[in-house]
């Protein structure tokens, strides 16, 4: 008797799955791990798993259109003599003239201005199009200090310590040699054409001790004027914080691994550092154990997208947030009008990530300058201005719906949880229990 | 000459003072006294006045310098000069590390011995060290002159770009993409050039050495991996 093999419906491995298989035969052919832009694309906790409770027999709700629901946010008031007044507590994230176009930095400083809040610099320093066009501009302090200096310093409204970002906590940064131009080369102080590394530690300091002598340094030159920041990527949120605020920091930014980048290496993406819903609440806490929280600033960036996100990080205890791969898609950035540009590059709107080539379609990670002239600074900065206020409107609309006057009024308390994770790293209870994951009790 | 006691003053009292020093105006020599190792002695100096510290400082002393010419008559401690723009830093005793790290331009010279990381991640600054400098100088230099009279710790001008090396003794060991080059005469003019500007004798162009970078690592390539 002759054994047949009955037939089955083919069965891929779960662990092996399409994207890991193309992963291994990609850098079995070029020898080289896959360097992207932007933030983590697998799935984490996120805001998503979390609800607003609205108000109820205890809440009283505000009327939608007839009674204020506050939006301001003063960052720095620990030490500086000019605290940074925002009209909305959302801020743009710090991308480099270098990774963007001129045109491009030019359109987030429109935006960021008509909404009445911060744009950030990057790693590459000031431009005269991103210091004109922003009525607050954040000036960086990375550990490159390309076009770091004196004069900067003093024109800006904001210094950001930058310790690390989400995408990469503990990572330098590379802009390859195809998006150093002229201009690009000139501000960093480097020939044309090779790739630019940036260094992961700063050069001159290597821990809180000496930051707090670093934060006393720049006090010193911009004459405690300016607020300090210090940003650090979702690694340690409690003793990050602890750390920042023990230096001197006014204002600690805090960016989670849906946070994006020019250029970095997908492994380093993907597998290191915390979701910004994990890092809030431990930051929120070492504030509060410190008897400062609402003294210095909690800033909290990293896969913002919507009102809900921000009023979420608001209820969990931030004072504003930051958006910068929102920003570039308000900008233009993966718009699927240029779909048949995306298709010649072999990838589509929306999945574009190979910023760090200097290929844009929508020119905008571009230094080409025919790139570059696909993007309408005026324009694109009236898109930003317009989603900032769509952002801040759903924000007070909920905001509201709880029956606060103030998006900083948003609580915990306001919050429930969809999953496990979610409660425990919000602590925030599972919705339907009072079940606070990690805590015991009622 | 407005004098500071910084054991009665602020830091800040010094540092405003030397901030608000307008174009024309007569008071162009400050002197600094008790340091006592104070950090952010004369930083952000934007005006060309000549500040002498009698005595040792602490961090930073002279930090994103611009036009001013900074006397210590003593040590000094990390990130000395560090993002300095133009004008000169003269220490006269020993500096700790970093010193001159990511200057931009103008003069730093050490007369003493300089510590780890002298010149890191310079960007166009001259500094001159009359001892020995320790590891890791020059590191991701950019651009400017590292000029050592003694010896040069372990590796030397790590993933340098386009920085300019000169040692006249040892060197203990090269750090990754740094080689010796050839001492060209417009090296030599260039040098003769940084020692009198430095006011240091004693030494001849002709009897350093010069290393710069291979510029093998200028862009990436996976067969390199193991110099990183």
């Amino acid at each position: 008797m002759t054994y047949h093999n009955p037939p089955t419906p083919p069965r891929k491995s779960a662990t092996f799955d399409d994207a890991s298989l193309a992963e291994i035969r990609r850098a079995a052919a070029t020898g080289i791990y896959d360097i992207r832009g932007g933030g983590t694309k697998r799935h984490v906790p996120h805001f998503d798993d979390l609800l607003f409770l609205g108000a109820s027999m205890s809440r009283y709700p505000l009327e939608g259109y007839r009674e204020r629901c506050d939006t301001s946010v003063t960052l720095g008031t620990r030490y500086a003599k000019k605290p940074i007044e925002l009209k909305i507590p959302v801020t743009i994230a710090g991308m480099s003239f270098g990774a963007l176009s001129g045109a491009a930095k030019e359109a987030l400083g429109r935006g960021a201005t008509l909404s009445g809040t911060s744009t950030t610099t990057g790693d590459g320093g000031m431009t005269d199009e991103e210091r004109g066009h922003s009525e607050l501009l954040v000036y960086q302090y990375l550990p490159s200090r390309y076009g770091m200096n004196p004069v900067d310093l003093r024109r800006a409204d904001a210094i950001e310590i930058v310790i690390g970002q989400g995408a990469k906590p503990g990572g330098g940064g590379m802009l390859l040699g195809q998006k150093i131009s002229d201009r690009v080369a000139e501000m960093r102080t480097l020939p044309k054409g090779i790739d630019q590394r940036s260094a992961c530690r700063h050069p001159d300091w290597t821990g809180p001790d000496d930051l707090e002598i670093k934060i006393l340094e720049l006090r010193e030159i911009t004459d405690w004027e300016k607020p300090i920041y210090i940003k650090v990527g979702g690694a340690r949120p409690y003793y990050d914080t602890a750390l920042a605020v023990k230096a001197g920091a006014d204002v600690v930014v805090i960016d989670g691994m849906q946070g994006g980048t020019a250029a970095t290496q997908d492994v380093f993406i993907e597998h290191v550092g915390q979701p910004i819903l994990a890092c809030i609440r431990p930051a929120v806490q070492a504030l509060q154990d410190l008897g400062l929280h609402r003294k210095v600033q909690l800033v909290v960036s990293g896969g913002i997208r919507s009102g809900a996100d921000v009023a979420k990080a608001l209820a969990l205890g931030a004072d504003a947030v930051s958006v910068g791969t929102a920003a570039l898609v308000a900008l233009g950035d993966n718009d699927p009008k240029w779909e048949a540009d995306y298709a010649a590059l072999g990838t589509t709107a929306g999945a574009y990530d190979d910023w760090h080539e200097g290929k844009d379609p929508a020119g905008i990670t571009t230094q080409d300058p025919a790139l570059a002239s696909r993007l309408d600074p005026v324009a694109a900065g009236r898109r930003l201005a317009n989603y900032l206020k769509v952002i801040t409107l759903e924000a007070q609309t909920i905001a509201r719906a709880c029956g606060h006057n103030h998006l900083h009024n948003l609580e915990p308390e306001d919050l429930v949880a969809l999953t496990i994770e979610a409660a425990a790293m919000a602590q925030v209870p599972l919705a339907g229990t009072s079940w606070i994951p990690g805590r015991t009790g009622i | 000459m407005p004098a500071f006691d910084l054991a009665t003053t602020p830091i800040r009292d010094l540092n405003q003072a030397l901030h608000a020093i307008g174009q024309g105006a007569n008071d162009r020599s400050f002197e600094v006294r008790n340091p006592r190792g104070s950090h952010a002695v004369a930083v952000g100096c934007a005006a060309p006045v000549t500040v002498t510290v009698h005595g040792p400082v602490g961090y930073y002393c002279g930090g994103m310098n611009a036009a001013a010419e900074i006397v210590i008559h003593g040590s000094a401690g990390p990130g000395v000069g560090e993002n300095m723009m133009s004008g000169r830093i003269i220490v006269e005793g020993d500096a700790s590390q970093y010193a001159g790290a990511t200057g931009r331009g103008g003069l730093l010279v050490i007369k003493g011995n300089a510590s780890s990381r002298c010149g890191i991640s310079m960007k166009g600054i001259d500094i001159v060290v009359g001892g020995n400098i320790g590891h890791m100088s020059a590191f991701m230099g950019q651009s400017g002159h590292l000029v050592v009279f003694g010896d040069a710790g372990e590796a030397l001008g790590d993933s340098l770009y386009e920085a300019k090396l000169f040692v006249r003794g040892k060197v203990k060991s090269l750090g990754a993409d740094c080689v010796e080059k050839e001492m060209r005469p417009e090296h030599l003019t260039t040098l003769d050039r940084l020692l009198s500007d430095a006011g240091m004798s004693g030494a001849r162009p002709e009897e350093f050495r010069r290393y710069g970078s291979a510029r093998r690592l200028y862009n990436f390539n996976i067969d390199n991996a193991d110099a990183y």
